[in-house]
């Protein structure tokens, strides 16, 4: 079986001429379902850029990116919306939940752009809040949750489709170290049960810590590439 | 779905509720002139064509002088017309339904210790033909008594209720000025003129009567031709003409000393006269629409800004550019259909209130309001298109970054 995400030769420039940034400068990754991927690295090397190319939210300048054996780079915005909304999840550092909108719906929103019905959209959207030990918290908005419990909202929004990889662009970047501990164990708990891909972008080792493999990126290039024996 | 982006566009209008009708007046303005307008519009000349059917149809007037046309009649005191222009009218024309000679005179009218100030008009039995005048009761004038002139008249409703009450006035007397007559028939009430006096308040006495008891002199201050047929008007017209300047020696190429006009055409002048009002008040109204339609796109430009991060969100979990650009359209749709709908009611409104004071009949046309829906469903779409397909071709990279 095709690997979930392949990368080869990925280029991404930014500008041009004097100006012209290589944000990626040539990136072959490999990654297989299942996987818990942190990816570090030094502010500036890319790492945003390589996750939003594997979410499909940017095209690489060059280079070829398959996602389960398909070619992304050609796709249309729409294609690419439509892969976004059935195989991939996403949670920013911003948590980026819609305000003055309750968390239930928050976490429905992919489903009603998926068109599902709304007594199923209500099912998925109450069991994905449970997942994230937010039961009894449905009705709250944004703001009246904690960062912490708002990134789980937020984590609930990209699982409620079950999709196949989940990105996390520094989760933990907005909260604190117990509050980042308990958003690392939930992740790892949605990879090993759930058995969802998940690739993180953080800065701190102690989360890095909860991936099974680390990629270090040092400008746009992958400096370091470690797979953690288990234990 | 399509419910879910109604909600939507309800739930963030309400977020906004005095910048959003803010945003509607020019809608609301537009419409409501509109509605207003036409809904007006057609009560008056619903009005109009009401009085004129009133006023007889196929009419034509011949007024000595040459005359404004008005209530006032004639303006300069050229030589009225006499019994035998009548019978020379009478001799020469063909097609006519009637002929009816005329004289007028307000006086007061007495019976028993009430009187009332009216018109008092001497003419023949065909002038209630050409008149379309029908009795509620009684009857006309004999010809015997035309000829005769005996005193005898016809009242019109407004003489009967103020001076008879609930009384029968059939056979009853009526004192004119000085001398006295015996009712003899009552005319169904008109209502107003199409300039606005009481038709009903008048008097009709036989011509030589009149001019006996009443004027002192045997002048005709207007001659009421009725055409049987509404096309042969400009060949009886011109018939008339020729008559008369014969009969009043009026050289060729010198100008007529009376007129002789086609009610008709009047009628026609009016209307387009209030046409050409609808139009320039439909001007105003388009205006203000585009000035609405311009706030609906301003302010739904305003909203992509603002909500720009929540357009970046919405692309990145998966929504097509079709969703966002249906959600920010149908927002737009919403808006301008809310300020549509304020308008319609507004205009009705406005409408009901103008018949009102007007005295013109109110009529709601179904097809004006439905109409006036769909011309703001119209402005939503075409103002909020920009807007929306702002919206949906953003980049969701970049809508995310931004605070
Ligand atoms: N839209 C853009 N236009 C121009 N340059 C950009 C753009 N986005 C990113 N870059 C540049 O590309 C490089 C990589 O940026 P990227 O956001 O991937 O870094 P990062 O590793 O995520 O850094 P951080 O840890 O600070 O988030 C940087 O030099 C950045 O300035
Ligand atoms: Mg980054």
């Amino acid at each position: 079986m095709a690997p979930l995400i392949a990368f080869s030769n990925i280029q991404r420039h930014y500008g041009e001429g004097g100006g012209l940034v290589r944000a990626l400068a040539g990136v072959d990754l490999v990654i297989d379902r299942g996987e818990f991927i942190a990816i570090m690295g030094p502010s500036g090397s890319g790492k945003s850029t390589a996750m939003n190319i594997i979410g499909c939210l940017d095209r690489p300048t060059s280079g070829s990116f398959k996602f389960s054996g398909l070619e992304v780079t050609g796709l249309s915005r729409d294609e690419r919306a439509l892969l976004r909304r059935n195989y991939l999840g996403f949670v920013f550092q911003g948590f980026n939940l819609l305000n003055r909108t309750t968390a239930i719906e928050n976490v429905e929103l992919p489903l009603i752009y998926r068109g599902s019905p709304k007594r199923e959209r209500r099912e998925r959207a109450v069991r994905a809040l449970h997942q994230v030990g937010l039961e009894g918290r449905e009705h709250h908005t944004p703001g009246e949750l904690s960062g912490g419990q708002q990134q789980r909202v937020a984590i609930a929004r990209a699982i409620v489709t079950d999709p196949l990889i989940l990105l996390a662009d520094e989760p933990t970047g907005n909260l604190d170290t117990a509050r980042s501990h308990e958003i690392m164990q939930l992740l790892n708990r949605l990879n090993e049960e759930n058995g969802i891909t998940v690739v993180m972008v953080t800065h701190e080792m102690e989360m890095a810590a909860y991936a099974h493999r680390a990629i270090r990126f040092i400008d746009g290039a992958i400096a370091s590439d470690e797979t953690r024996i288990a234990a | 779905m399509l419910w879910e982006t109604v909600k939507l566009a309800l739930t963030s209008i309400r977020r906004n509720v005095l910048r959003s009708i803010l945003t509607l007046l020019g809608i609301v303005i537009g419409v409501a002139a509109v509605i207003a307008m036409v809904t007006i519009g057609s009560g008056a000349s619903q009005k109009v064509q009401e009085n004129l059917a009133k006023l007889g149809s196929n009419m034509l007037i011949a007024r000595p002088g040459q005359s404004t046309f008005g209530p006032g009649g004639t303006t300069n005191d050229s030589r009225s017309f006499d019994e035998r222009d009548i019978a020379a009218l009478k001799g020469e024309l063909t097609g006519v339904r009637g002929i009816a000679p005329s004289a007028q005179k307000s006086a007061k009218v007495v019976y028993g210790a009430l009187n009332y100030d009216t018109t008092v008009t001497g003419s023949t039995a065909d002038f209630f033909t050409v008149q379309d005048w029908t009795l509620a009761d009684g009857r006309v004038f004999t010809e015997g008594e035309e000829r005769s002139g005996t005193s005898v008249c016809v009242i019109g409703s407004t003489i009967r209720t103020e001076l008879y009450g609930t009384d029968d006035p059939l056979g009853e007397r009526l004192r004119i000025g000085n001398f006295g007559c015996e009712v003899i028939g009552l005319l169904e009430s008109k209502g107003q003129s199409a300039f606005g006096s009481d038709q009903d308040s008048t008097v009709i006495i036989p011509l030589r009567t009149y001019h006996r008891r009443l004027a002192g002199n045997t002048r005709i201050s207007s001659i009421n031709i009725s055409v049987a047929e509404a096309a042969d008007i400009p060949r009886v017209q011109r018939d008339a003409e020729d008559v008369l300047r014969e009969r009043r020696r009026v050289a060729p190429g010198e100008e007529d000393n009376f007129t002789v006009r086609d009610m008709t055409q009047i009628a026609n002048t009016m209307a387009s006269t209030t046409t050409i009002l609808t139009g320039l008040l439909g001007a105003v109204a388009a205006v203000s629409l585009l000035v609405g339609g311009i706030g609906i796109m301003n302010i739904m430009l305003v909203s992509v800004t603002e909500r720009t991060r929540e357009i970046g969100i919405r692309l990145a979990i998966g929504a097509l550019e079709r969703q966002v650009l249906t959600q920010f359209l149908v927002e737009s749709i919403v808006l301008a259909l809310f300020g549509g709908i304020l308008g319609i009611l507004t205009g009705l409104g406005l409408a009901a209130l103008a018949a009102m004071l007007m005295g013109v009949p109110f009529t709601a046309d179904p097809r004006i309001i439905a109409a006036a829906f769909l011309v703001s469903a119209a402005i939503g779409v075409v103002f909020g298109f920009f807007p929306a397909r702002r919206a949906a071709r953003l980049d969701p990279i970049e809508a995310l970054r931004r605070e």
